[in-house]
C-alpha cells in the first residue's frame, strides 16, 4: 500500500477552497462551491496521485524496454479523477473501469508492485499475469475491461446487486468519452432509471477517443446530460476537490434516489496508448499548454502550500520518498518470476474437479489445477 | 505530379531482390486493393474507426483520406453495431462499403449485423436484397493483447450460410481477395491476420494488375508433397512451409495447402491431395471445439479421400484456453512449428527425438 511520508511539519490543521461552478442537468440542488480540506487528507490525496503519475511513467519507459509488451493505456494527467471519486467512496463502494485502468487499481487498493508484476507478465502481478494491462482486479474494483462501452452495463448490474441486498453503497461506472456512444451505455441509463439503481456512471471526457476529437465523434458533447432523464453533473476533472465534493453529492443521490451522471473533464499526456505517440490528431502545444496550467499534481500541491498544511521542501520530501517507493516496487516486480507453465490451463473454471484440456497438438495434455 | 508520387509512395512499398522479384508488405497489399477498387468504382467506400485522419490504426487505410476525403473514407464513432449495421443498409441501398472492424474480436458487438441482417437477407428477400458489404479487420491473435482482444473467428462466420469468409495468407492473397470481395455481390468477411501486416511476399506481375483477382472458394496448394497433406489458414501456412522445410532435411516431403477461402471451403483440393499422401493434418490459431480443423476432418472423412487415409485425420489447434498474457503462456496457447512437425511424425509413425513437442 502506500506510506505516510515522515516528518512533516504541522503548521494548520483545515483550509477551506473554493472550486469552479459545477454544471448541473436536472437536478435542483448542486454541490458546495467551496470544500473543506483537512491536512492528512490533503497529503494523502497529492502522495496518492503523485504515486500514479510515477507508476504509469515507470510504465512507459518500461514498455520501451519491451518489458511491458502488448496493449499499454496510461493515467497521467487523469489522476485527479480516481484520487477525488475514491476520496468520497468506501471500501464497500464498487468501481468498475475500462482498460486506462491501472491508476483506479493503484486507488482500489491494489500496491504498486503487483500492478507493474502485472504489467511484466510475473506471477506477483494481480492476475497472476494472465490478464495484463487491460484486465487488473480488485475486491470491489471489477477491473480493466478490454472492449469499449462493455464495462457500464456491468457496473449497472453490480448496482443491482448492491440494490437486492438493500445495501446503501454505490457502484461508480466509468467509461469515455469514445464510449459515451455506445448503444449498450443508454440500455444501461434506462435500466437504471426504471429499475433506480444506486449507480453513478462516470464519464472521464479527456477529449480524445483513441484519436478522434469528441466534435468529431459526438453529435452532443455535454456528456453530462446524454442521460436524457438521469440527472448529471459536468466537473473540473483535474481538480481532485471538485472531484471529490461532486462524489459526495452524487453518491448521497444515488443511494436515495437512483443513477447520476458525472462527467469528469480531463486530459490524457499520453497518446492512447503505447503504439501511439498521441501527436497526430492534437498539437503538442496543447499537451504543454495543459501540462503547465492545468496539471492536477501542481495544482493541488500548490493549494497544499498556500493552506499552510506543507512547506515547499515538505513536497519535496514527499516527491522523494514517492520516486522511492515506486522503484522499490518495480524492484519488486521485477525480480518476480514468469508463470509456472503448468498454470496456464488453471482458473478456466471454479471447480474442485481436476479437468485435461486440449493443448495445440493432440498429445500433450494441459491441465487444470482445481482451485484453491 | 504529386498524386502520382503519392501513388507511388503509398500503394507499393517497392524493393528489390537480387533475383528482381517484386516485395510487397501485406498493408500494402490490403491498401492497394482497396486504393484501386474505390478508383474503379465510386460507390466503394471505407469505414471504421480511425480509417481516416489517424491513416489506420494499424496504417493500412494510409493515404486513403487524403486521397479520396470524407465523402468516401469515414471515421466512425466507437459504434459497432451501429456503424455495422449502417454499412449493411447502406450496401442494401446500393452501395459498396467496406467496413472495418479495428479487429475482428469488437465483431462481436456487431454480430447481429453480419449474420442477421447481411448474410440472410437475400435468402429471406426471396433473392431481391442484395448485401454488397466487405467486413475486414484483423482476426485472431497478436502479440501480448491478452484474452479479449485475441479471438480468432473463422469457425463463427464459417458456420453462416448466406456470408463468404475468407482468409488470406500472403501479399498475393490478399490483394487478389480483398479485390474479389469488393467486386462480389454477397457479404464477405475479410479476415486478417495483425502478424502478418508487416511481412513482406514476392509478388507477381500478374498480382499487380488492377483486375487480379482471385476466386473466392479457390484453395491454393503453396507446396507440392507426397508423404502427408497440410491443410491451414492465414498465418498457420506460413508456419506450415516452415515446418516442410524443416521435415524435408530429414526427407519427410509435405504438401501445404492454403485454404485462402473457409466458406466456401475448397474441399476438393484437400481431398486430391489426401488421396495422393493419405495423411492429413489440419493447422489452425483457433481454438479446437467446433473450428475450421474440425470441419475439414468431418468432410474428408464423409467423401471419398477416406478410404484413401492411413492414418486417423488430426488437428494442429491454438489450446483449448482463454488467451493469457504472460509470454510463456501466451507461447504455449498457441501453435508452433514444433506442434506441426511433432505431428506429422506421430502421424506417419516416426519417433521424434522426444515425445513431447
Amino acid at each position: 500500500m502506500f506510506f505516510q511520508p515522515l516528518g512533516i511539519r504541522t503548521y494548520s490543521a483545515e483550509a477551506t477552497f473554493p472550486i469552479k461552478p459545477i454544471d448541473t442537468h436536472k437536478l435542483e440542488n448542486s454541490p458546495a462551491t467551496e470544500v473543506q480540506i483537512n491536512k492528512d487528507d490533503a497529503i494523502s490525496y497529492y502522495t496518492k496521485m503523485q504515486i500514479i503519475r510515477r507508476m504509469e511513467l515507470k510504465a512507459d519507459q518500461l514498455y520501451k524496454q519491451k518489458i511491458i509488451r502488448g496493449f499499454c493505456h496510461l493515467y497521467d494527467g487523469q489522476e485527479a479523477c480516481c484520487a477525488g471519486i475514491e476520496a468520497s467512496l468506501t471500501p464497500k463502494d464498487d468501481v468498475i473501469t475500462a482498460y486506462r485502468a491501472h491508476g483506479w487499481a493503484f486507488i482500489r487498493g491494489v500496491p504498486v508492485c503487483n500492478i507493474l508484476a502485472e504489467l511484466f507478465g510475473r506471477k506477483l502481478g494481480c492476475a497472476k499475469g494472465k490478464g495484463g494491462s487491460m484486465h487488473m482486479y480488485s475486491k470491489n474494483f471489477y477491473g480493466g475491461n478490454g472492449i469499449v462501452g462493455a464495462q457500464v452495463p456491468l457496473g449497472a448490474g453490480i448496482a443491482f446487486a448492491h440494490k437486492y441486498r438493500n445495501s446503501d453503497t454505490v457502484t461508480v461506472a466509468c467509461y469515455g468519452d469514445g464510449a459515451a456512444n455506445q448503444g449498450q451505455i443508454f440500455e444501461s441509463f434506462n435500466m437504471s432509471q426504471l429499475w433506480k439503481l444506486p449507480a453513478i456512471f462516470v464519464c472521464e471526457n479527456n477529449r480524445y477517443g483513441m484519436g478522434t476529437s469528441v466534435e468529431r465523434a459526438s453529435a452532443s458533447t455535454d456528456y453530462f446530460t446524454r442521460g436524457d432523464y438521469i440527472p448529471g453533473l459536468r466537473v473540473d476533472g483535474m481538480d481532485v476537490l471538485a472531484v471529490r465534493e461532486a462524489t459526495r453529492f452524487a453518491k448521497e443521490y444515488a443511494v436515495k434516489e437512483g443513477p447520476i451522471l458525472m462527467e469528469l473533464v480531463t486530459y490524457r499526456y499520453h497518446g492512447h496508448s503505447m503504439s501511439d505517440p498521441g501527436t497526430s490528431y492534437r498539437t503538442r502545444d496543447e499537451v504543454k499548454e495543459i501540462r503547465k496550467n492545468l496539471d492536477p499534481i501542481m495544482s493541488f500541491r500548490d493549494k497544499i502550500i498556500s493552506a499552510g498544511f506543507v512547506t515547499k521542501q515538505d513536497v519535496a520530501t514527499i516527491d522523494a520518498e514517492v520516486k522511492q517507493h515506486v522503484e522499490n516496487e518495480t524492484a519488486k516486480a521485477l525480480a518476480s518470476t514468469e508463470p509456472d507453465f503448468d498454470q496456464i490451463a488453471s482458473d478456466i473454471y471454479v471447480t474442485d474437479t481436476p479437468l485435461s484440456i486440449r493443448s495445440c497438438n493432440i498429445y500433450n495434455k494441459l491441465h487444470h489445477q482445481p482451485s484453491v | 505530379k504529386y498524386n502520382n508520387v503519392l501513388k507511388y509512395l503509398f500503394h507499393v512499398y517497392i524493393t528489390y531482390l537480387p533475383s528482381y522479384m517484386l516485395q510487397m508488405y501485406v498493408r500494402d497489399a490490403l491498401n492497394s486493393a482497396m486504393d484501386e477498387e474505390m478508383n474503379r468504382d465510386n460507390t466503394v467506400f471505407l469505414m471504421g474507426e480511425e480509417v481516416a485522419q489517424y491513416d489506420g490504426a494499424y496504417k493500412v487505410s494510409r493515404g486513403l483520406w487524403r486521397k479520396y476525403g470524407d465523402q468516401r473514407v469515414i471515421d466512425t464513432p466507437i459504434t459497432e453495431s451501429g456503424f455495422a449495421g449502417m454499412a449493411v443498409g447502406a450496401a442494401m441501398a446500393g452501395l459498396k462499403p467496406i467496413c472495418e472492424f479495428m479487429t475482428f474480436n469488437f465483431s462481436m458487438q456487431a454480430i447481429d449485423h453480419v449474420i442477421n441482417s447481411a448474410a440472410k437477407s437475400h435468402y429471406m428477400s426471396g433473392g431481391m436484397v442484395t448485401v454488397p458489404v466487405v467486413f475486414r479487420g484483423p482476426n485472431g491473435a497478436a502479440a501480448g493483447v491478452a484474452a479479449q482482444h485475441s479471438q480468432c473467428f473463422a469457425a463463427w462466420y464459417g458456420h453462416c450460410p448466406g456470408l463468404k469468409v475468407v482468409s488470406p495468407f500472403n501479399s498475393e492473397d490478399c490483394r487478389g481477395l480483398l479485390k474479389a470481395a469488393i467486386r462480389d455481390t454477397n457479404p464477405v468477411v475479410v479476415l486478417e491476420n495483425e502478424l502478418m501486416y508487416g511481412t513482406a511476399f514476392p509478388v507477381s506481375d500478374e498480382a499487380m494488375s488492377e483486375d487480379f483477382l482471385i476466386e473466392i472458394g479457390k484453395a491454393k496448394v503453396e507446396r507440392v508433397g507426397k508423404h502427408v497433406t497440410l491443410v491451414s489458414h492465414s498465418r498457420p501456412v506460413g508456419q506450415c512451409l516452415e515446418a516442410a522445410e524443416q521435415l524435408a532435411s530429414e526427407g519427410i516431403d509435405c504438401e501445404v495447402i492454403n485454404l485462402r477461402s473457409i466458406r466456401p471451403l475448397d474441399i476438393e483440393t484437400v481431398q486430391q491431395s489426401v488421396m495422393k499422401t493419405n495423411h492429413l493434418i489440419s493447422v489452425e490459431g483457433g481454438w479446437p471445439m467446433f473450428g475450421i480443423g474440425s470441419e475439414v476432418c468431418a468432410q474428408i472423412m464423409e467423401g471419398p479421400a477416406f478410404d484413401y487415409l492411413d492414418a486417423p485425420a488430426i488437428r494442429v489447434t491454438g489450446a483449448d484456453i482463454p488467451m493469457p498474457y504472460a509470454q510463456v503462456l501466451e507461447d504455449g496457447a498457441l501453435p508452433g512449428v514444433k506442434d506441426i512437425v511433432l505431428s506429422v511424425k506421430k502421424t506417419l509413425h516416426i519417433q521424434p527425438m522426444t515425445d513431447t513437442a
